[in-house]
Parts: C-alpha cells; sequence; structure tokens
C-alpha cells in the first residue's frame, strides 16, 4: 500500500457557491470582460499593433456614431428575435437547432410574397395615394414568415411525438434543405433580378420594405416588445408552466394530465414563426431581398445568446446587443487594417471569457491554508 | 490481549457546504476485519462522512488515519491506492458494457484488453466470496442486485481492503439482503473491514460488529451491536425515545370504492406485466400490495391512475350512487374524480414531483388547469404551500427553494401532502418510506392512517414487508404481474406472504 503522509493538503479546493450576490456576479463579469481585453491585448502587441487604438476602433465600430450605432441594432434585432424562439424550444428541453433554417423559410415565404405582389400592391399605392396598401402588404409578409417558419418549426416536432425521433439532427438538417432552396429560387426567372445573368434575388420594391424608425427599421420595436411579452409568456401563463414541466420530465407531464405532443407542436410553432418573423426582418427591414446569407448564421449565434442568458429574455436583450457589438466592432476593425481573422479571434477570446466566469460564478477556489469560514 | 488494530480513524473532520454543517468534529474509527454499521437519520452527514473517505469531497479540517498512518485522500484513485472501495446508493456503471468491461474500466493497462484474464480474476474473487456474476453480461440487462454485485466486485478487484456500502439495502429484497450479508459476512472472514450505512434497525442488529450513530451531523458514540436494541438506537439516533410500533387504527365503516377486475397490461416488449388482476379496495383500509420488485407493482398502480394502457378489465370507482369505468379517462380527468397517485420512484424525484422547480411549482402540477383563463395561478398554491409546511412540518428555506434541495423526507412529504391536500377517496402510495429514516417514516405511516380514518381506500405498495404486515388491513400479494393472493396479515406469518411473493402459479389460488 502506499503511503501518502508526506503530503500536503491540495493546493486548492473547488467548492460550490450556496449562493452569490448578484453586485458580486457582475463583478466577476467586468473582471472577466477585462481579462479578456488583456489577453487580447497581448496578442494585438504581438503581432505589432497598439491595443488601445483597435480597442478604440473596435468600440467606434459599434457604438461610436449615429450609423455605427444602428448597425449594431439592426444586427441585434433579429439575434434577439431567434434567441427567444430558441429559448422557448430549448426551455422545453427540445433542443432545436434549425433557428437558421427557420429563418430563412420565413424570409422565403416573406419575399415569396413580396415577388409576387409587391407591384400590385405599389400600383394600388400609387392609385390611391394611402398608407393602407403598405400596411397591408407588410402584414400579408408577417404572416406568411410567421406561419411558415412555425409549421417549418412543427415538423420535427411532430415526428418527435409520433415516432420519437431526434429533434437535433432532424432540426439541423432541415437548416441545409432551407438553404439549398434559397439557392434554388436564385435561378427562378419570377424571382431572378432582371438584366444579369447571375443568380440573384431581385431586390423588393419600397412598398415592400418596413419602414424606419428613429433610422432603424421598426422591427426592433417589436423585438423589444417581444423581450416583455415572451417573459411574461414562459413564466406566468399556463402554457410556458407546461413548457417548464415537459422539459423537466414528460412522464410528470403526463401524471400532471399535460399533453405532451401538444405541447410540443405548440412551442415548437412558436419556436419556428419566432426565427421566421427575424427571417422577414431580414429580408423586409435590412436586406430589401432574399439572399444565400439571410440567416448567415444568426441562427445559430442565436442559441448562444439564449444559452448565455439561461433563457431569460431580458438578459437576451442585453447579451443579444453584446454579441451584436462584437461582431460590428470586429467588422469595422479589419477594415482599419487588422486581418479580419485576428478579428475573430479577439471575439473569441472575449466570449471565451465571458462564458468562462461562468463557472467562477457558480464555484469558488479554496485556496491551502485557508479554512472554510462556517 | 492482542491491541486493537484500526484500519480507518478519521479525528474531528468537519466539513461544510455554503452555510450548511454536514459534519461538525465527527470522530469515527473502524477495526481491522469487523462489519461497522453507520447509523443516522436523513441528513444527518453519513453520506458526506463516507464520501470524504473515499475521495469524493474533501474535508475543510481534520484528519484521517489509514493503518494508523495519517493521510490526504484527494480523489477516488487515491482512495483506491489506500485499498478503499465505495459503494454508492446510485451506481456508478455504464449501461452499454458488460460487467468485466466495468470493472476494468479506468484501470491502467494496454488499448488491448484482456478479457479472458479479467473474466478469469472475475471469477476467481465470485467464488471466493460467493458471489453470483456474469462477467458477459451487459449492464443493461441486469437486475439492480446484479447491478450492485458488479459495483462490490469492481472494488474488491481493484484490491479494496477497506469496503464502504452506502444503503446497500435499499433496493434489495429480503432474500437478496441476506445473500448479500452472507457475502459481507465472508469478506469479513477474510480480513476485509466493511462500513455499512442504512437506515433498518433489524439488518444493523444481524449484521454488524458494531453501531456508529451520527446525529445532525455530530457523531454521537459507537456501541457494540451485541449490547444494543432496535429501541436503544433509535434513541441515540432521533435523541429522544419514540415507540416503534406501526398503529392500525380499526375503522368499522367500509365502503367499496375501487373495483378492478380482470385487469391486464402489456408493456413496451410485448409481456404482461399485470395478468387478470382483480381485487376491491375499500374506504377505510389499507390495502398493502406486496411482491418482489417489478412484479407488475407499478404498472398496476399506474394503470389504475390512467398513466399505464390498460389491454383489457375494467376498472370501476364510485361516484355518487353507482360504479363508473375509468379505464380510457386521462390522468388529470382520474385524479379530480378522486383517485390519487404518489409514486415515489427510486430516486424519489420524477414522476411525482419536478425537482429543479420550486414547491409552489410543485403544487401546480395537481391544480394548475383549475383556474380559468390563461394564466397560472400561483398564490392559491402558494397558500397550499403554507399550509402543509405548517401542517406536515416540512423544513424548508422557502416555498420558492426547489425541491431537488430538500432532504428526502420533506421531498416526500411535499408529494403526499399535495396528494392528501386534494381530499383524494383512493390515494395510492408507493415506496412512501423509501430511504427514509424512522422518525420521518413514523410520520408518514400517522398521515397514511390519519386518511384511512377519514375514509379513504389507501393502496400502499411496500418494499419493507415488516411495515406492510403491520400498517395493512389486507395484503395483496403481486409475483410476476399476476395476483397470487389477498392475506389478512393479522392471520398468516411472513413467510406465507413470502412464499405468494415467489409463487409460480398452477395452485389453487390462497385467499380471496
Amino acid at each position: 500500500m502506499k503511503q501518502r503522509a508526506e503530503q500536503k493538503d491540495p493546493f486548492v479546493r473547488i467548492a460550490k457557491r450556496a449562493s452569490i450576490a448578484s453586485g458580486k456576479a457582475w463583478g466577476i463579469r467586468a473582471v472577466a470582460f477585462l481579462g479578456a481585453l488583456l489577453t487580447g491585448a497581448l496578442l494585438l502587441l504581438i503581432l505589432g499593433h497598439n491595443p488601445l487604438n483597435i480597442y478604440g476602433e473596435m468600440a467606434r465600430g459599434a457604438f461610436g456614431g449615429a450609423m455605427y450605432l444602428k448597425e449594431t441594432a439592426r444586427t441585434a434585432v433579429p439575434l434577439l428575435i431567434s434567441a427567444i424562439g430558441i429559448a422557448f424550444a430549448f426551455k422545453m428541453q427540445f433542443w432545436n437547432i434549425g433557428a437558421e433554417g427557420q429563418i430563412l423559410v420565413g424570409g422565403i415565404a416573406a419575399s415569396a410574397v413580396a415577388i409576387y405582389y409587391d407591384a400590385q400592391f405599389a400600383a394600388w399605392a400609387a392609385e390611391t395615394g394611402s398608407a393602407l396598401p403598405k400596411i397591408a402588404l407588410l402584414v400579408l409578409m408577417f404572416l406568411a414568415a410567421f406561419v411558415a417558419g412555425g409549421l417549418y418549426g412543427v415538423i420535427p416536432a411532430l415526428f418527435k411525438s409520433k415516432w420519437g425521433t431526434n429533434e437535433t439532427l432532424f432540426t439541423l438538417m432541415l437548416n441545409y434543405i432551407a438553404l439549398q432552396y434559397v439557392k434554388f429560387l436564385t435561378y427562378q426567372p419570377a424571382w431572378k433580378m432582371a438584366g444579369t445573368s447571375f443568380p440573384k434575388i431581385r431586390m423588393f420594391d419600397p412598398i415592400a420594405t418596413l419602414p424606419k424608425v428613429l433610422g432603424v427599421h421598426i422591427g426592433w420595436i417589436f423585438a423589444l416588445l417581444l423581450v416583455v411579452l415572451a417573459y411574461f409568456y414562459l413564466t406566468r401563463t399556463k402554457h410556458g408552466y407546461e413548457i417548464a414541466v415537459v422539459g423537466e420530465s414528460t412522464n410528470t407531464a403526463r401524471y400532471a394530465g399535460i399533453n405532451v405532443s401538444k405541447v410540443y407542436l405548440r412551442t415548437m410553432f412558436l419556436s419556428g414563426a419566432l426565427s421566421g418573423f427575424a427571417g422577414y426582418l431580414i429580408c423586409s427591414g435590412a436586406d430589401g431581398t432574399l439572399t444565400e446569407s439571410t440567416a448567415g448564421g444568426i441562427g445559430f449565434t442565436a442559441i448562444t445568446v439564449a444559452w448565455l442568458a439561461k433563457m431569460n429574455p431580458f438578459a437576451m436583450l442585453i447579451v443579444a446587443i453584446f454579441i451584436a457589438a462584437l461582431d460590428r466592432g470586429a467588422g469595422f476593425q479589419s477594415a482599419s487594417g487588422v486581418p479580419e481573422s485576428c478579428a475573430e479571434v479577439l471575439v473569441g477570446i472575449i466570449l471565451f471569457f465571458m462564458l468562462g466566469c461562468e463557472f467562477f460564478i457558480n464555484y469558488k477556489l479554496v485556496f491551502r491554508g485557508k479554512e472554510v469560514a462556517a | 490481549m492482542e491491541q486493537i488494530q484500526y484500519a480507518v480513524q478519521m479525528r474531528n473532520i468537519r466539513k461544510t457546504f455554503g452555510k450548511v454543517v454536514a459534519n461538525n468534529n465527527v470522530s469515527l474509527s473502524l477495526r481491522k476485519g469487523e462489519i461497522l454499521a453507520l447509523l443516522g437519520e436523513n441528513g444527518s452527514g453519513k453520506t458526506t462522512l463516507m464520501n470524504m473517505l473515499a475521495g469524493i469531497y474533501y474535508p475543510d479540517h481534520g484528519e484521517i488515519l489509514i493503518d494508523g498512518k495519517e493521510v490526504i485522500i484527494r480523489s477516488p484513485k487515491e482512495a483506491f491506492d489506500l485499498g478503499i472501495g465505495m459503494i454508492h446508493q446510485h451506481f456508478k456503471l455504464v449501461d452499454v458494457l458488460t460487467a468485466a468491461e466495468n470493472i476494468v474500466l479506468g484501470l491502467p493497462g494496454g488499448i488491448q484488453l484482456n478479457r479472458r484474464e479479467a473474466a478469469g480474476h472475475i471469477r476467481e474473487i465470485s467464488a471466493k466470496y460467493g458471489f453470483q456474476i456474469d462477467p458477459d453480461k451487459k449492464i443493461y440487462n441486469m437486475a439492480v442486485s446484479e447491478k450492485q454485485t458488479v459495483e462490490i466486485v469492481k472494488v474488491l478487484y481493484r484490491g479494496a481492503d477497506i469496503l464502504i456500502l452506502d444503503e446497500p439495502t435499499a433496493v434489495l429484497t429480503p432474500q437478496e439482503t441476506q445473500k448479500l450479508f452472507d457475502v459481507l459476512r465472508a469478506m469479513k472472514a477474510d480480513g476485509k473491514s466493511i462500513i455499512i450505512i442504512t437506515h433498518k434497525l433489524h439488518e444493523v442488529l444481524d449484521v454488524s460488529d458494531r453501531v456508529a450513530i451520527l446525529r445532525k451531523g455530530e457523531y454521537i458514540g459507537t456501541v457494540e451491536t451485541a449490547q444494543a436494541t432496535q429501541q436503544s438506537l433509535t434513541e441515540a439516533m432521533v435523541g429522544r425515545s419514540i415507540s416503534l410500533a406501526i398503529e392500525r387504527p380499526e375503522v368499522d365503516e367500509k365502503e367499496e370504492l375501487l373495483r378492478v377486475q380482470g385487469l391486464t397490461c402489456i408493456n413496451a416488449e410485448g409481456v404482461a406485466a399485470v395478468r387478470d388482476v382483480s381485487f376491491t379496495a375499500y374506504g377505510g383500509e389499507i390495502l398493502g400490495i406486496a411482491g418482489v420488485a417489478g412484479s407488475g407493482q407499478k404498472e398496476l398502480c399506474e394503470a389504475i391512475a390512467g398513466l399505464y394502457h390498460v389491454k383489457s378489465g375494467s376498472i370501476e370507482f364510485k361516484t355518487g350512487a353507482g360504479f363508473e369505468n375509468i379505464v380510457g379517462a386521462k390522468p388529470d380527468e382520474i385524479f379530480k374524480k378522486g383517485i390519487s397517485l404518489a409514486f415515489v420512484p427510486e430516486d424519489r424525484l420524477g414522476m411525482g414531483l419536478v425537482g429543479s422547480l420550486d414547491m409552489v411549482d410543485n403544487m401546480l402540477i395537481r391544480s394548475y388547469k383549475n383556474n380559468k383563463g390563461p394564466l397560472v395561478d400561483r398564490k392559491t398554491a402558494k397558500k397550499v404551500c403554507d399550509e402543509l409546511i405548517e401542517s406536515l412540518e416540512i423544513v424548508t428555506p422557502g416555498t420558492s427553494t426547489p425541491v431537488r434541495r430538500l432532504s428526502g423526507g420533506n421531498v416526500q412529504k411535499v408529494l403526499l401532502g399535495r396528494e392528501i391536500h386534494y381530499n383524494p377517496k383512493v390515494l395510492m402510495v408507493s415506496y412512501p418510506v423509501r430511504g427514509l429514516d424512522i422518525n420521518s417514516s413514523f410520520k408518514i405511516y400517522d398521515l397514511l392512517n390519519g386518511q384511512k380514518k377519514k375514509g379513504v381506500a389507501v393502496i400502499f405498495v411496500g418494499e419493507d414487508l415488516d411495515v406492510l404486515m403491520e400498517i395493512s388491513d389486507r395484503i395483496l400479494v403481486l409475483c410476476g404481474g399476476v395476483l397470487t393472493g389477498i392475506v389478512d396479515p393479522r392471520n398468516v406469518t411472513k413467510e406465507d406472504v413470502g412464499l405468494l411473493m415467489v409463487h409460480t402459479g398452477g395452485e389453487k389460488e390462497a385467499g380471496k
């Protein structure tokens, strides 16, 4: 038998925190953010840049001036809405990683309405000179996107409740179908941009684009409303309660008389519909058309947003803005001489620290020689 | 006289979790070649103390001596190196691997696994101590007792001399328990030192040499088993004297409430889990259901509660003047009619409660549909919680604490309290005292007797035959999904019931 008596106490132990004051938690996050900036600075110094300049540029790219702020907001809006949609499914422990596809399907449906009918509505508007045709068209596009995204979300839920298929793979695969379908549409004569052989869907008539409020398309108002509504839905309503119970245990849910399949279908419809709505906002608000990069990874980044915010819509608002700012800041910086890959590394470092610091919020380290206070 | 040699000495051990003091100044010694029972109520710090010996936790304060030498145990691996092996309450096995693969898992060696050599060694150990084990059987094909055997062999395979068993008998039938005790005695004879945690006093008296007692994290003392009685141990454990007799109040008016006729249920594999079972439950009595684990008790209760598919037969429940067949009704409808199921699964949480939700939200499981409108009514549920906390003396930091954080007894009180709150006519409880200490168990028995006096038909699925014999008015015995008899515990012996539990059919059915 080996003898271990000569060894000292372990240098450091990990102990779970019973609770943590929210001030302290934010303190830890602030330290983590600073740590990330310092680590990034080291990298920049090695590459021969002045980190202060670069960080300054980055902040300017995200918040420095009305134009940049608008860009950040434009990025944050679909991210936030899609994250809320994902949170609905995740709270139910239904791993919907198909937001990317649901965004695209919403975009396709909204675009279809715009492509086929914007001329008629524009003519109608020119005739009457009222705002009614524009509103009618935009509402139609919204409904199409909402329902299409919702139905795209319902498909995996239906298969799961009927045959117990794995929703992770299912939703992932549906992403590619949606993406390929967009590619297919770019070659369709009815959709194509006139006068070019380049496969590209034409721009919508201005009547099919969302109006702006404070310089950003009106979607941001809906996003803020949605934060409140989603919080209310998840915490105060019977539907929200059912989602929580189904998420924890389908057996308990049956015991409570909850129709598990129904909750799956209903919640996944909402989850998909919200991403569809995000797709609509991108097409009609930001881009004015549908492209292969309409979703552009937002559906995946939204998963990070939902997790970081622990499915809390209000926290998601903050996280979405934070990530959008990083994204914009990095983009801006790469325009000013720092290679884009380096900018992305900086974003990665910051995210790593922010995710990693959650460990220190949940656990504490006890060093040798320090007794735990009673 | 030869000086006593100690395998383990723990001195002044202290361990805290946040503000909770799990162990305070605990000293414990294990002699070489003895079986030491560690006794204490739920939450008295037994498992925590043993986890420190097994390298899972590290003490905040105090020292541990193995074979008289002071040691530091920082990980389960170091514990193994010192010859300490722990068999946990929740098995730590990989389901898709075989017994042999699980046993050698994590041991040093090349990538190639010499299965034959491992299997040979396992058979050797098994033969030595009298285990029955098939090294090539996959874990998911095993019964609970077999899995436990694998855990024990795993520890022995690694050369453990000091074995710690955390509530090993909680999941075993009386026969399996006896088998386990035989093995423990064989190991003791071979010079191994053993610590066993159990709640069952008769087992403590049966198998151990000495008993160490913890109360609320404090060490009370160690006594020689030969000089202890159930009564003296209980008093040391609880800190005051309590009666150990379970009441069986007589209720004169018995009303027929539930008639089950020819009930057959098929499980997912297409095998009949319940076969042609017929019985009647009366208000004002406790109907015990006995059987070896997995004899169809769970399926029978779930079928009555509307949670298990009924293939044929009828379940008639008295509503108003007549009887109504409730087969095919939804679980929440059946609950509204007055049939309530409080099922405590092996992990305590599971079907009836959601561990991560707080007490209020767990109350809502039964009531969230009661109010109109799309919103949940947490106010009413909160009131119910406060009432229950007061009437059942539930110990909890508050109604917004996740129920997972409560101790076992309190979790079960929350579950039973909720079911009783809605005034059921038929109350089915399944393993309501599973894993509970004496004090908490008696509170649960009192609750059930109280329901019985109110005229409720209580159906009690139990694993401890002694308890069933004392508390039940009638006992229904199941064996392989078949009803093998309904007996009056006042007129039969425990052995009679035991025989019905392993009854293989063919003979005339006993009782009725």
